[in-house]
C-alpha cells in the first residue's frame, strides 16, 4: 500500500516499531503447527495437544450468528508466528531484552527496567507472538507465585498446565478458541499458590507489532484454595489499514475459598473513519469457579478494534461461588462491538451480577449479548443483570439481547435495561454551568459508567476515564 | 448593565417574544410577571443560549470590563462563564455525577476563565460546605447525585448553592418560587437579598406576588403576548394582586 493511512482518531499507540522480527510465512497447515512447537522446543503433549486441536479446526466453520459484518477472514493469508529476532529464546534478564523494544514500551507508558518499574505490579510483557519480558520475579517468588510467560510454563510447571489447560475453555469449545488451541503462541500464565494473597496486582500487556500476523495468546490463571489475585490486562496495535485477526483465549480456574478478579482495558486498533484497518478481537474468557465459595469477576473497558466479539463468562460450579461482570464498551466510528457474558450457575446458593454500559457513537454498532442460565441443582441461585446503552447522536445503534434460562424454580432473576439518548436537557445544564461540550459529555458519560469504573483498581480506572474521555473528544463535537 | 433590544423569538415556528426591550442596571432587581404561556420562560432561556429557541432579530448584550459582549453570539457555557446564572424552574437530575464534583468542576471552569489559579477538591469542599449552610441543605446533599433523588425544593436550593458558589453578575430565577413551601422560599428569598451588591443585578420570573413579600424588585414588568405591556414599582404587583392580568 503506497498511500497513507487515513488518521482516524488519535490513537497515540497507532505507531510502528522497528524491531528485527522472525515472521513466519503465511498460510496454516500441520507443518506450520510442528514449526511453531518446535520454536518453542515444546515437549511432545504439547504437539499433540495442538494437532489434535487443528484437525478438530478444520471440521468447525466460523460461526456467523452475530450481528456484526465483515470480510471473510482468510486463514491462508495469517502469518501464525512473528518474534522479535533477538529474543526468540526468553531473556535472562531485561538487559538481554532488544532496547528498540524496551523504548517501545517506554512509549506505550509501561517502563519494564526495573528502577522504573510501577509499584506493585508485575508485568508479564508479550510483543507479537512472544513474551518479552517479566517483571517483579523476586518478590513473586518470595510468595511462591507463578507468573511467567505461558511458553516457559510448558516447559517449568507441564504437571499444571496439563491438568488446567483447556479445562474452563475445552478445545473445541468453538472455532476461534479451537484456533487458538492449534496455534497459539504465547500468554500469560499465573498460579497463586494455596492460602496466598498476591501482595502485588499481575499484568500483562499485549502488543501487536508485525503486519500480517495474526495474534493468538493464551493466558492461564489457576487460584488455588483459599488465594486471592487480581489480574490486569492492557493491549495495543499499530495503525495499519489491512484487518488484523487477535483470537485469544483467556481461561481462569479458581478453587476453594478463592477469588481472582481480572481487570481489561482493550485498546487495540479500531481502525478509520470509513471503517478501513483495524483489529478483529475474537476472544473467548471464562472463568469456572470449581471449588466451594470462590469468586471471580470481570471487569472490562472495551474501547478499541473493530470489531469486538467476546463474552467473558463464570461457570459457577463451587456451591455458594460468585461471578461478576462489569463491562463499559464505548464504540465510534464504524466500530463493531457485540459484548456481554454468560454466567453459569451450577452449584448450590450461586449468585451473580451483570452491570453492562454501552455508549455508541457516529456510526458504531454497540450490543450487550448475555445468557443467565440456572442449572436444575442451582438450588437458590440469584442473578442481578442490569444493562444500559446510551446513544450519542443519530446514526449509531445499540441493542440488547438477554437470554434467561431458569431450571430451578427456587432462583431468583432479575433484569433491568435502559436505553438513552445522551441527554440534550442534562447536556445543556451542564453547559449552562461553564462546561464546554466535550467536558459536559464526559462528565455525562462517567457518570453513566461509574458503578463498572468503581470496580477497577485505582490506577486503571484513571487510565480507563482518561481513555474514554479521549475517544470521546474525537468523537463529539 | 443587561441590554435587550427588539428581541423577537421563535419556538418551533411560533413567535413567542415580539419585539421585547429590557435594559437591567446593575445593582437592581427586576421582575416579571405575567400569564402562563406569556413568553416568561422563553426569556430566560434565550439568554442562557437554549439550542431550541431561535433568535430571528434583536440584540442581547452585556457590558463587561467596558466592552459590550453580545451574548446572542456565544455557547452557553460561554454565557455562564461571562457571569450569567440561570437558576432553572426544573434542574435535571444526573445520576452518576456527585454533586460536589460537579460543582467543583463548575467553580474551576469559572476559575479557569478568569485566569484564578484552580481551587483542589479538599479547599473546594470546605467552600461548600459553608455555603451550604445558606440553602439550610444538609451537608449530605454534596456527596449524592447532581438532584438526583432531590425533592422539587431540595433541587432549587441546589441551585441557589451553584449561584453563591458561582458568583456571578446577573442572575435570573425561572420562577424559583414555585413549588416551594414558605420555608424554602424565605431561605432563597436571603440568599439573594445577602447576594445582592451594587454591582449584581437580578431578574426573577415569577406567577406569584408571593415572593415580593420577600424580595423587594426595584422595577415589575407585566409580560403579555411576548412583550412588556407595563412597566412599575412594587404597587403594580398589588394591582395586579387585585385585577388580574386581563385587568391591566
Amino acid at each position: 500500500m503506497t498511500e497513507p493511512i487515513k488518521k482516524s482518531k488519535d490513537y497515540k499507540y497507532g505507531f510502528i516499531s522497528d524491531v528485527e522480527s522472525e515472521t513466519l510465512a503465511k498460510g496454516l497447515s500441520e507443518d506450520v503447527i510442528k514449526l511453531i512447537s518446535q520454536k518453542k522446543e515444546e515437549p511432545e503433549w504439547m504437539l499433540e495437544f495442538r494437532l489434535k486441536a487443528f484437525k478438530e479446526w478444520q471440521k468447525m466453520i466460523e460461526p456467523h450468528w452475530g450481528t456484526h459484518s465483515y470480510d471473510p477472514v482468510d486463514y491462508q493469508d495469517i502469518s501464525y508466528f512473528s518474534a522479535p529476532k533477538k529474543s526468540t529464546s526468553k531473556p535472562e534478564s531485561l538487559n538481554d531484552v532488544d532496547p528498540e523494544l524496551l523504548k517501545t514500551f517506554e512509549k506505550l507508558g509501561i517502563p519494564l527496567s526495573e528502577q522504573k518499574r510501577i509499584t506493585g505490579v508485575a508485568m508479564d510483557v508479550v510483543f507479537d507472538s512472544v513474551s518479552v519480558a517479566t517483571t517483579q520475579k523476586e518478590e513473586l517468588d518470595k510468595h511462591g507465585i507463578v507468573f511467567c510467560s505461558i511458553s516457559e510454563a510448558i516447559k517449568e510447571y507441564p504437571e499444571l498446565v496439563k491438568k488446567y489447560l483447556a479445562s474452563v475453555v475445552p478445545v473445541k469449545d468453538n472455532f476461534f478458541a479451537c484456533l487458538n488451541s492449534a496455534v497459539f503462541t504465547d500468554g500469560s500464565f499465573c498460579y497463586i499458590p494455596k492460602g496466598v494473597h498476591s501482595p502485588i496486582d499481575l499484568s500483562t500487556y499485549f502488543r501487536i507489532n508485525a503486519e500480517e500476523t495474526g495474534q493468538f495468546e493464551r493466558t492461564l490463571i489457576i487460584a488455588d484454595e483459599g488465594s486471592y489475585v487480581n489480574y490486569l490486562e492492557g493491549c495495543t496495535a499499530p495503525q495499519r489499514d489491512e484487518n488484523q485477526l487477535h483470537a485469544a483465549v483467556v481461561e481462569i480456574a479458581v478453587l476453594k475459598d478463592a477469588e481472582v478478579r481480572y481487570s481489561t482495558v482493550q485498546n487495540w486498533y479500531a481502525g478509520d473513519q470509513e471503517g478501513t484497518g483495524g483489529i478483529y478481537n475474537f476472544v473467548t474468557k471464562r472463568a469456572k469457579c470449581i471449588g466451594e465459595n470462590s469468586k471471580v469477576s470481570w471487569t472490562q473497558v472495551e474501547a478499541g478494534s473493530a470489531i469486538t466479539w467476546k463474552y467473558p463468562s463464570c461457570i459457577l460450579q463451587g456451591d455458594n461461588s460468585e461471578g461478576k461482570f462489569f463491562s463499559v464498551a464505548l464504540t465510534h466510528d464504524r466500530m463493531q462491538a457485540d459484548t456481554g457474558t454468560k454466567m453459569v450457575h451450577i452449584g448450590k446458593n450461586t449468585k451473580s451480577t451483570i452491570v453492562s454500559k454501552g455508549i455508541s457513537t457516529e456510526k458504531s454498532m454497540n450490543n450487550y449479548r448475555g445468557q443467565v442460565k440456572i442449572m436444575p441443582m442451582a438450588e437458590n441461585a440469584r442473578n442481578y443483570s442490569q444493562c444500559d446503552s446510551m446513544l450519542v447522536g443519530d446514526e449509531c445503534t445499540a441493542n440488547t439481547f438477554p437470554s434467561i434460562e431458569v431450571k430451578n424454580n427456587s432462583s431468583t432473576v432479575e433484569h433491568e435495561a435502559s436505553t438513552s439518548k445522551l441527554s440534550e436537557d442534562q447536556l445543556f445544564y451542564l453547559k449552562s454551568r461553564g462546561f464546554d461540550e466535550e467536558k459536559a459529555i464526559s462528565l455525562l458519560v462517567n457518570g453513566f459508567c461509574k458503578d463498572v469504573f468503581k470496580t477497577l483498581p485505582l490506577e486503571f480506572s484513571v487510565e480507563a476515564v482518561k481513555l474514554i474521555e479521549m475517544k470521546l473528544e474525537n468523537s463529539v463535537g | 448593565m443587561i441590554e435587550i433590544k427588539d428581541l423577537n423569538v421563535e419556538v418551533e415556528g411560533t413567535k413567542v417574544l415580539k419585539n421585547f426591550n429590557l435594559k437591567i442596571e446593575p445593582g437592581t432587581i427586576h421582575a416579571i410577571m405575567g400569564p402562563n404561556g406569556s413568553g416568561k420562560s422563553t426569556l430566560s432561556k434565550v439568554i442562557a443560549r437554549h439550542p431550541d429557541y431561535e433568535v430571528t432579530s434583536g440584540s442581547v448584550t452585556m457590558d463587561k470590563d467596558f466592552n459590550d459582549v453580545d451574548l446572542l453570539e456565544l455557547d452557553p457555557d460561554e454565557v455562564s462563564l461571562n457571569g450569567v446564572f440561570l437558576a432553572n424552574q426544573y434542574p435535571v437530575e444526573i445520576p452518576g455525577v456527585t454533586n460536589l464534583d460537579f460543582l467543583h468542576s463548575a467553580f474551576n471552569n469559572h476559575c479557569k476563565f478568569q485566569g484564578a489559579d484552580e481551587v483542589s477538591r479538599e479547599e473546594f469542599e470546605q467552600m461548600a460546605l459553608e455555603k451550604i449552610k445558606d440553602v439550610k441543605l444538609s451537608p449530605n446533599f454534596l456527596y449524592r447525585g447532581l438532584n438526583d433523588g432531590f425533592s422539587g425544593g431540595e433541587k432549587k436550593r441546589n441551585e441557589i448553592l451553584q449561584m453563591l458558589l458561582l458568583n456571578p453578575s446577573f442572575s435570573i430565577f425561572d420562577e424559583t418560587d414555585s413549588g416551594l413551601d414558605i420555608d424554602s422560599l424565605k431561605t432563597v428569598c436571603e440568599c439573594l437579598n445577602n447576594a445582592k451588591d451594587e454591582t449584581k443585578s437580578f431578574l426573577l420570573i415569577t406567577h406569584y406576588k408571593r415572593i415580593l413579600d420577600f424580595i423587594k424588585p426595584d422595577f415589575i414588568h407585566i409580560l403579555k403576548d411576548g412583550a412588556i405591556v407595563k412597566t412599575g414599582s412594587i404597587e403594580l404587583a398589588d394591582q395586579l394582586e387585585e385585577k388580574g392580568y386581563e385587568g391591566l
